[in-house]
C-alpha cells in the first residue's frame, strides 16, 4: 500500500496544527459558529444530536493492520469503544469531546492518517473497488489512480469551497463493485481502441434526493490526461453549480439542467486549455505510485493443499462460512475473506476496539497486513491461503465476526439514522434490529440467496436506498417514523433507480412487508432466479398487488363507479 | 485601503465606489468601480485620464466578456459575498491563467484568515480582510502549508515532480 514520504507526512501534520488553532481560535471566540463550522466540516467533524462526529479518511478503503490498531485505540481512548464503518469506506467516531479531536488528528497522523476533507463542500475521500488488486475480473488495479486523485484534490486551492460535496470513484474491474455508476464522477478503467488502458468518464450520478445514474462524457480518456480532465469537470462545476439551493448544488443537477452535451462541452473546452500544462500526468508518477501496490509475495503451490477440501467436507458451519463470506482470488490457492460487520449483535457497519484489534491480529498473520473497507460496510482480508482459512473462520467466530451472510439479506447497508444523525427523519439502526429479529433462520436466508438490502434515515441517502434491491427510506409523518419501500435498484453494472413500492409503512410493519416482498419472490422466481432478476422480469406490479391489495381493491372499485 | 500584499498590512489609495457615484461625483484618486458601471459607461470612463482604474466583479460575472479590456485595470477586485462561495477562485485563475492578467488581484468581501492561502494560491495577490478580524493576525494564514500536492495559479509545479 501507499507509504507517506516526508512530503506526505509534513502536509498532514501542518494540517493537524492549523486544524488545532482553529478549535483554540473557536473556542476563545475569535471564530464565529459559522465560520468554524466550515472548517471542522473540511475536518470531518459534525455536531451531532448527542456529541461530535468525527469521520476519519480511509482512502480507497485500504488500511494496514498498524492503522487499524490506531482506530481501535481511538475508539477506546476518545469514543465508547467503537467505531462505525461508512459507505464511504471510512470511519465514524460518534462520542468524541470537540476539544480532544486535535490529538485525534495528531494520533492518526501518526499511522499515516487524516480526516482531511472527509466532509464539507469539497472533493471527499475516492471509493474504490474492495477486491481491488485481486479480482480476477480485473483490468487494472484502480488504487494507483485513486491515491494519485487523493494528492491532487488534496487541499485543493481552487476546489475546497464548491457548491456541494463531491464524490469520486474508480473501478478496474468487468463487474462494478463501487458503485461508479452514482457518483459525482465515476470512472472506469478500460481497455481503449488503441489496446492501451484508459478511463471511461462518468458525471453527474448521485443518490440523495433526485437520484441519477452518472452520464458518460467521455468514453476514452488517456491516464496522462486523467488530471487535467478533472480538473476541468470541477471548474465548470465550482463555476456553474448552483448554490442558491442547497438540494440543488450537486454535479447532477447541472449536468441534467445544460444537458449531458452542452456540460460536455465546456468541460472539452476547459480541457483544451488544461491538457498540456502542469497537470499534465507523467508516466513516472503513474509507475511511482503503481509500484506501492505491487502483489504481496505469494506463495506459488498454495492451491496444492488438501486441508480446505478435507476442512469444508467435515464442518458444516465453516463451509457455510466459507459458502457466503470467501471470494474467489486472481492467484491459486488464495481467497478474499469477508469479515463480516452484520452480527445482530451490533448495528451493522459497527466494529469494537476488541474487534478491531483481533482482525489487525488476524491480517497480520494470515493476511499481509491489509484490510480493506467495503461500501457495503464489511472488511475484506484479501490474500488469505486457502490452507489458513480454516483458522481464520475460527479467529473470526471468536470476536463475533463471522456470521456467514455477506451478500444476503441482513447484510443491509445501514445510515447511523435518528439515533445519531442531525438531519434523519427516521431511525434505521431499530429497523436493522427488526429485520434480524425476524429473519433470524439461516436456512432461510440462505434459500432467498442474494439480496441488497439498503437503508436510509432520510432524503440525502447515506444510505444508498435507491441502489437497493429492497430499498428502505426513513420518513416523517406528522412526526411519526414511516418507511417508503423501494424495489430493483442496483448499483452495480446496468445500475438503476428503485421503483416506489407503494405508500410509506408504519415503523412496526417494516420486516414484515419485507418478509411479504420476499414471499413474493418465492412464488415467482424460478429455478435459480435471484431476487433482482426475477423482479427485472416480472416488475412491480405483482409486489404491489400482494402488499397493497386493499387499496388495489378500492380503486378497482372507484374506477367502476366512475364508469 | 488597508490591506494585505505580499505579506504586510499596507494602505493605498484605492477606494470601491458605489454605482452612483458617477453620476453624483466620484471621491478624487483611484477607483474601482462595479462591473455594471463599467459595462453601462464605459467609453465616458476610458476618455478619463487623471486617475488609475479599478473594476469590481463577482462569481457572477462572465470574464470572457471582459477580455479585450483587462489592460485598462491596474486592479481587479474580486467579491467574495460569503467565503464558502468558492467562485472567485476559479475566475482568479481565469484571469492569471487563462488571461494572463498581471495587475493587482483583490480579494474583498467576507475574507477570513483561513481562507488566504487557498486564495493567494489560485493568483490573488492583495486581501481587504473583513472588518472586525484582526489584519494582522490574518497574515498568519499564508503559511499554514508549506507543501502544495498540485499545481495552481502561483505555478507551483507538481510535488512529485520534487520527489
Amino acid at each position: 500500500m501507499y507509504q507517506y514520504d516526508q512530503y506526505d507526512q509534513t502536509i498532514v501534520d501542518e494540517r493537524v496544527a492549523q486544524f488545532r488553532d482553529q478549535t483554540q481560535r473557536y473556542l476563545k471566540g475569535e471564530l464565529s459558529e459559522d465560520e468554524y463550522r466550515v472548517l471542522r466540516l473540511m475536518n470531518g467533524l459534525y455536531v451531532q444530536r448527542h456529541a461530535p462526529m468525527l469521520r476519519v479518511a480511509i482512502p480507497y478503503g485500504l488500511l494496514s493492520s498498524e492503522q487499524l490498531r490506531m482506530l481501535a485505540l481511538i475508539a477506546r481512548k476518545y469514543d465508547k469503544n467503537y467505531g462505525h464503518f461508512s459507505t464511504r469506506q471510512n470511519i465514524q467516531y460518534n462520542w468524541p469531546k470537540l476539544e480532544t479531536v486535535p490529538d485525534i488528528l495528531a494520533d492518526l497522523a501518526s499511522v499515516q492518517m487524516h480526516a482531511i476533507q472527509t466532509s464539507g463542500n469539497c472533493i471527499r475521500n475516492t471509493s474504490s473497488d474492495h477486491l481491488a488488486g485481486v479480482a480476477k475480473d480485473e483490468i487494472e488495479d484502480p488504487r494507483p489512480y485513486c491515491e494519485i486523485i487523493r494528492q491532487w484534490s488534496t487541499l485543493h486551492p481552487e476546489f475546497s469551497f464548491l457548491p456541494r460535496k463531491f464524490k469520486i470513484a474508480v473501478s478496474g474491474a468487468r463487474n462494478d463493485r463501487a458503485a461508479v455508476s452514482v457518483h459525482d464522477i465515476g470512472l472506469y478503467l478500460v481497455e481503449g481502441a488503441n489496446g492501451n488502458v484508459g478511463f471511461r468518464v462518468l458525471a453527474g450520478g448521485g443518490l440523495g434526493r433526485t437520484p441519477y445514474i452518472g452520464t458518460v462524457i467521455r468514453e476514452y480518456l488517456d491516464k496522462k490526461d486523467l488530471l487535467s480532465y478533472l480538473e476541468a469537470i470541477l471548474h465548470v462545476y465550482n463555476r456553474f453549480g448552483r448554490r442558491d439551493n442547497i438540494y440543488k448544488a450537486r454535479i447532477k443537477i447541472l449536468v441534467n439542467s445544460l444537458g449531458a452535451e452542452k456540460f460536455t462541452k465546456l468541460v472539452e473546452e476547459e480541457w483544451q486549455r488544461l491538457r498540456e500544462g502542469a497537470l499534465l500526468l507523467e508516466q513516472k508518477e503513474i509507475d511511482r505510485v503503481r509500484a506501492y501496490f505491487q502483489a504481496p509475495e505469494y506463495e506459488d503451490n498454495a492451491h496444492h493443499d488438501d486441508s480446505f477440501a478435507e476442512k469444508l467436507e467435515t464442518n458444516k458451519d465453516f463451509a457455510a462460512w466459507v459458502k457466503r463470506n470467501v471470494h474467489d482470488h486472481k492467484m491459486p490457492g488464495y481467497r478474499a475473506v469477508f469479515v463480516s460487520l452484520k452480527s445482530r449483535n451490533l448495528a451493522p457497519g459497527d466494529a469494537t476496539d476488541e474487534q478491531m484489534d483481533a482482525i489487525a491480529d488476524i491480517a497480520e498473520k494470515f493476511s499481509f497486513s491489509q484490510i480493506v473497507v467495503t461500501h457495503d460496510q464489511n472488511l475484506v482480508l484479501n490474500n488469505v491461503k486457502q490452507a489458513d482459512l480454516f483458522m481464520v473462520w475460527q479467529a473470526l467466530s471468536a470476536e463475533d465476526l463471522a456470521t456467514p451472510n455477506i451478500g444476503l439479506l441482513t447484510d443491509m447497508i445501514c445510515c447511523p439514522g435518528l439515533d445519531f444523525c442531525s438531519l434523519a427523519n427516521a431511525g434505521s439502526i431499530p429497523i436493522a434490529k427488526q429485520i434480524n429479529d425476524k429473519f433470524d433462520d439461516m436456512d432461510y436466508l440462505h434459500d432467498i440467496g442474494e439480496i441488497k438490502v439498503k437503508m436510509s434515515g432520510c432524503m440525502n441517502a447515506c444510505g444508498h436506498h435507491h441502489v437497493g434491491h429492497i430499498g428502505i427510506l426513513g420518513v416523517s409523518k406528522k412526526g411519526e417514523e414511516y418507511y417508503q419501500l423501494t424495489l430493483g435498484g442496483t448499483a452495480e453494472n446496468e445500475a438503476s433507480l428503485g421503483d416506489r413500492l407503494g405508500p410509506a409503512v408504519e415503523k412496526s410493519k417494516v420486516a414484515d412487508t419485507i418478509g411479504k416482498i420476499l414471499n413474493v419472490y418465492i412464488e415467482l422466481r424460478q429455478e435459480d432466479e435471484k431476487f433482482l432478476e426475477t423482479y427485472k422480469r416480472v416488475g412491480i406490479e405483482p409486489f404491489k398487488d400482494h402488499i397493497y391489495p386493499k387499496k388495489q381493491v378500492k380503486e378497482k372499485e372507484l374506477a367502476h363507479a366512475s364508469h | 485601503m488597508r490591506v494585505i500584499k505580499d505579506n504586510k498590512v499596507i494602505d493605498d489609495n484605492w477606494q470601491i465606489v458605489e454605482g452612483s457615484a458617477i453620476e453624483s461625483g466620484l471621491p478624487a484618486g483611484d477607483v474601482i468601480l462595479p462591473f455594471s458601471v463599467w459595462q453601462s459607461n464605459r467609453e465616458a470612463i476610458l476618455s478619463w485620464n487623471d486617475r488609475k482604474l479599478g473594476l469590481l466583479i463577482n462569481g457572477e460575472h462572465d470574464i470572457d466578456d471582459l477580455a479585450g479590456d483587462l489592460d485598462h485595470f491596474n486592479i481587479i477586485a474580486i467579491e467574495f459575498p460569503a467565503f464558502k462561495d468558492g467562485r472567485g477562485y476559479s475566475q482568479a485563475r481565469i484571469l492569471r491563467d487563462h488571461y494572463d492578467y498581471s495587475g493587482d488581484l483583490r480579494a474583498v468581501g467576507d475574507v477570513l484568515r483561513d481562507q488566504l492561502y487557498f486564495m493567494q494560491r489560485c493568483g490573488i495577490s492583495s486581501f481587504l480582510i473583513k472588518e472586525e478580524k484582526d489584519i494582522e493576525d490574518a497574515i498568519r494564514g499564508f503559511s499554514d502549508f508549506s507543501v502544495k500536492y498540485q499545481t495552481a495559479a502561483d505555478g507551483a509545479e507538481p510535488l512529485y515532480k520534487q520527489r
